[in-house]
């Protein structure tokens, strides 16, 4: 065994190995993207309150 | 000193700022993570003992220091909020504890998963995996008590609270493989003497450390924005221009937006 083989085969720790890596892609890739999921609403939100705000403002 | 700190903390310059800062903090997360994977798993040497499991190492070891590291972050933005009432600190302290509640999981299970091979036991009830649980469930707590009031201040000074209390654990996570006899290996980079740890073994390791916290920085930078606009958001549903927040919702807080 040799190459990719091996690598993915970590010497006979790929069942611990990998799961831990991609208990931490999980993790944190999970909250990166719903930390930007919620940036970006909270965002808009703003925006679109604030443009409300100032067509009222024209208006009266 | 103490007017840099105000004028950097007053909410409209931290969105600002933080604005221009938040894509460099990212950019440099995630090459920092890549070049930090790429020697944690091609350029470091597997262990002569735990041969290639000792890889869980660059993982579990960073992500434990960035537990500790985000709670004392915690606490003292908590402290902060509850003696100076500073607008930022509380923000800080909630955007923080997610992000350590995170990194706190992943010590857990990387640490776990290690564990099984090497120790042959998934899970020890000993001094430090037990005192990494409890700031697990610290993190989880403080979480659970800033949405426990009606009253978002009554919510933010409790947990604020929790938090200050909970830095007791702090030192016992970190000298409890010296206080007790336990199977958790005691401290190999951070101890009296220098690092017992091959530069070829540190090196990924200090990589993967300074991704991790780049990373946290963009996340912490991230959430406080986000909690700064749906505050700002509120105080304009209410339309109570003698209210703080609304203040941040005008000139201040869209430059920002827009940055």
């Amino acid at each position: 065994m040799s190459g990719p083989a091996a690598f993915l085969a970590m010497g006979g720790y790929a069942r611990f190995v990998w799961p831990a890596y991609g208990t931490g892609f999980i993790v944190l890739g999970g909250l990166v993207l719903r930390s930007w999921l919620r940036y970006r609403a909270s965002r808009q939100a703003l925006e679109a309150l604030d443009r409300g705000e100032r067509a009222r403002e024209r208006a009266g | 000193m103490a007017w840099t700190i105000s004028r950097f903390a007053n909410p409209g310059r931290f969105l600002q700022l933080s604005g221009k800062l938040l894509p460099w903090c990212g950019a440099l997360a995630l090459l920092l993570m890549l070049v930090g994977l790429y020697l944690a798993f091609f350029v470091a040497p597997a262990d002569y003992q735990q041969g290639e499991a000792v890889r869980i190492m660059y993982l579990h070891v960073p992500a434990a220091w960035m537990s500790l590291n985000l709670y004392l972050f915690l606490a003292l933005a908590s402290a902060v909020a509850l003696v100076a009432k500073h607008p930022l600190a509380d923000v800080a302290a909630q955007a923080a504890a997610p992000v350590g509640a995170a990194f706190t999981f992943v010590c857990l299970v990387s640490g776990s998963l290690w564990g099984r091979p090497m120790w042959g036991t998934w899970w020890v009830w000993d001094a430090r995996l037990t005192s990494v649980l409890v700031l697990f469930f610290l993190y989880l707590g403080y979480i659970a008590l800033v949405d426990a009031f009606d009253d978002p201040g009554r919510g933010a000074r409790a947990a604020a609270l929790l938090a200050i209390v909970g830095v007791v654990n702090l030192p016992i996570i970190k000298f409890s493989v010296d206080w007790w006899n336990t199977l958790h290996q005691p401290a190999s980079v951070l101890r009296m003497g220098g690092p017992a740890i091959y530069v070829s073994m540190l090196v990924p390791l200090l990589v993967m450390t300074a991704g991790f916290t780049m990373l946290s920085a963009a996340l912490l930078l991230l959430r406080m924005r986000t909690l700064l606009f749906e505050r700002g958001a509120r105080a304009l549903r209410i339309n109570a221009a003698a209210v703080e927040p609304a203040a941040l919702a005008s000139e201040g807080a869209l430059s920002g937006v827009k940055g």
